[in-house]
């Protein structure tokens, strides 16, 4: 067994000099109707990761923040294999769990269990596994008397709720977490929180990308701060917070998100 | 803004050289107060236990094959509960659902006979023309309608594709693998009919397996194109039934070989995919004789062809669906 201290030395994501640029059409629905009635297709080129590099190392809880389109969707696309970079290497050690914007729920014409147990399967885990932990992720997400109705029917929080549950209860060596820490009602919110607390002592590696500074704050060891596309500063949660804010503050007179845990 | 990224960088131990591989990286490395390079030896040791992912961009636009085929094989569980869900979410576990499923093909293969039969004004050159029609019917619809439904698949697949890393030719393929399981109990049926019909039983009818692999590969090659195609186009699957309509008038399904040799177009069946393999499919089951090699040869060629097609195309695109969908 290896020490707390050695295992942290051990790097679970290192990102390297990477960055992905996509074309964005701007049709509002892409039609061969629309295609061939028009001269050209309009497309923007979207930056949305520009040569960013850093690492994770094993057990560190890493906050990511920024500003709406400020890449950080994308980063995590990339570090959970969704998302090949343009340019640049990532590697990542340990299975990945992904929580993307509210992950599970595709298919809502299908029910709760199907879509745990298919989403599941997807990310490459056995039925077995899915099998093991499904009670847990329902008693979790307090769904008991949801799982078999249509996804159709749940209300976002809901939604939310599931996804954060299927998430935090597989047990992966890396947890990605989008924005998924304002799902449910106050009491969930709480909850989900405390459960977030808790894997962040655990000897875990975690990536947060949050709003809430108070939350980054709180849970994080270190955080990183993209702007548009850039790697604007990594290190110390405390610091890059600190700055975070102060830019935040700078360009917009306003700190509330601060206190938005 | 820059001086920000300076400020932390002339800060922190920038004396750790051999740490700051990456630039920005500095102040973590600081924190480790181990070397790296320890690092990195452990890490290997640990290799054994954990698995490890290397994303880097994709050469010549497709992603590296063999791990994308392990991963695909990996997962193929999910692709037979893809199917199952699905059969189940269109209550085809019911006993009027499997009904239904035995009762659609039929009744189609009923329509066009009665079609055929005004057109010929009631003379049917053609002995046995009803199973014939039948058999083709059902294997017609078979390809049909995975291509019909994998059209749909990806962009249906929503977040699943938006926020799960998987081999996505999954979703296309695991509606092939449901048709395919509709398309079996069909197969009973039509037995029933031959034996009722009283048509040739025997070992030769062995081949109507590889017939039926090859019509899966050409079904799968094409169901995986349209759906690529689909998130491009989002009307595709408007057009679609009108090009599979025309498709289905095209093939040896309504007519067989002899009524066109007459007309000097033989070639029809050539320039379609599943000409060849229908028209072997015709000759063996219900005329009870060994295709000629050459149909089997043509069948081969276009599931082939089909097959790399398909997934070639998808496989050059799928790095684009998570932005596009």
């Amino acid at each position: 067994m290896l020490s707390a201290s050695e295992t942290r030395t051990q790097t679970a994501i290192k990102v390297e000099n990477v960055s992905l640029t996509y074309k964005a059409p701007l049709e509002r629905r892409p039609t061969l109707k629309g295609r061939l009635s028009r001269k050209e297709a309009g497309f923007r080129l979207i930056e949305a990761v520009k040569n960013v590099s850093f690492e994770v190392h094993k057990g560190t809880v890493m906050g990511v923040m920024g500003a709406n389109g400020a890449g950080k969707s994308t980063l995590m696309r990339m570090i959970s294999g969704i998302l090949p970079p343009q340019e640049g290497r990532i590697e990542v050690l340990g299975r990945v769990s992904t929580l993307l914007a509210l992950g599970v729920g595709f298919n809502r014409d299908l029910t709760g269990r199907e879509n745990v147990v298919l989403g599941g399967l997807a990310a490459g885990l056995s039925r077995e596994q899915m099998l093991a932990k499904y009670d847990e992720i329902v008693e979790f997400a307090e769904l008991e008397d949801f799982m078999d109705v249509p996804m159709r029917a749940y209300s976002s929080g809901m939604y939310g709720r599931l996804g954060f549950a299927v998430a935090v209860t597989m047990e992966p060596d890396i947890l990605v977490i989008d924005e998924a820490l304002s799902v449910g009602d106050a009491r969930f919110r709480r909850k989900s929180f405390d459960k977030m607390r808790d894997l962040c002592t655990e000897e875990r590696t975690i990536v947060i990308v949050s709003h809430s500074l108070g939350a980054i704050k709180d849970l994080a060891d270190e955080a990183i701060w993209l702007d548009k596309g850039d790697l604007k500063m990594c290190g110390q949660v405390d610091e890059v917070v600190d700055a975070y804010a102060e830019f935040l503050g700078v360009e917009q007179e306003d700190a509330t998100s601060k206190e938005d845990v | 803004m820059q001086s920000v990224i300076e400020g932390e960088r002339s800060t922190g131990a920038v004396a750790q050289g051999s740490a700051g591989r990456t630039a920005s990286l500095r102040r973590i490395a600081t924190e480790t107060s181990t070397t790296p390079a320890h690092g990195l030896k452990a890490r290997r040791e640990d290799e054994f236990n954990t698995e490890r992912h290397v994303y880097e961009p994709h050469k010549v636009g497709l992603p590296p094959l063999r791990s994308y085929f392990r991963e695909l094989w990996k997962r193929r569980e999910f692709a037979y509960e893809m199917a199952r869900t699905d059969m189940r979410a269109q209550h085809l576990d019911t006993t009027f659902g499997r009904l239904w499923l035995l009762l659609n093909p039929l009744l189609l293969a009923g329509v066009y006979f009665i079609l055929v039969d005004i057109l010929r004004r009631g003379k049917h050159v053609q002995p046995h023309y009803l199973e014939h029609l039948v058999l083709e019917i059902f294997a017609y619809y078979y390809v049909s309608g995975a291509i019909r439904a994998g059209a749909r698949t990806v962009v249906g697949g929503g977040k699943l594709v938006l926020n799960t890393a998987f081999p996505r030719l999954l979703l296309p393929l695991s509606s092939v693998l449901e048709h395919f399981l509709r398309f079996l109990p069909t197969l009973v049926i039509y037995g029933i009919i031959h034996v009722a019909a009283g048509l040739p039983v025997g070992p030769h009818l062995l081949l109507v397996i590889p017939l039926v692999i090859l019509l899966t590969a050409i079904a799968a090659g094409l169901s995986m194109f349209v759906s690529a195609l689909q998130v491009y186009f989002r009307d595709l699957t408007q057009f679609l039934p009108y090009m599979l309509r025309l498709w289905l008038y095209l093939s040896p399904v309504l007519w067989t070989v002899s009524q066109i040799d007459k007309r000097g177009l033989h070639f029809l069946v050539w320039i379609n995919p599943i000409g060849p393999p229908l028209v072997a499919l015709s000759d063996l089951v219900i005329d009870g004789y060994v295709p000629a090699a050459s149909l089997f040869a043509a069948s081969a060629g276009w599931a082939v062809l089909l097959g790399l097609i398909g997934s070639i195309f998808f496989m050059s695109r799928e790095r684009d669906f998570a932005v596009r969908l």
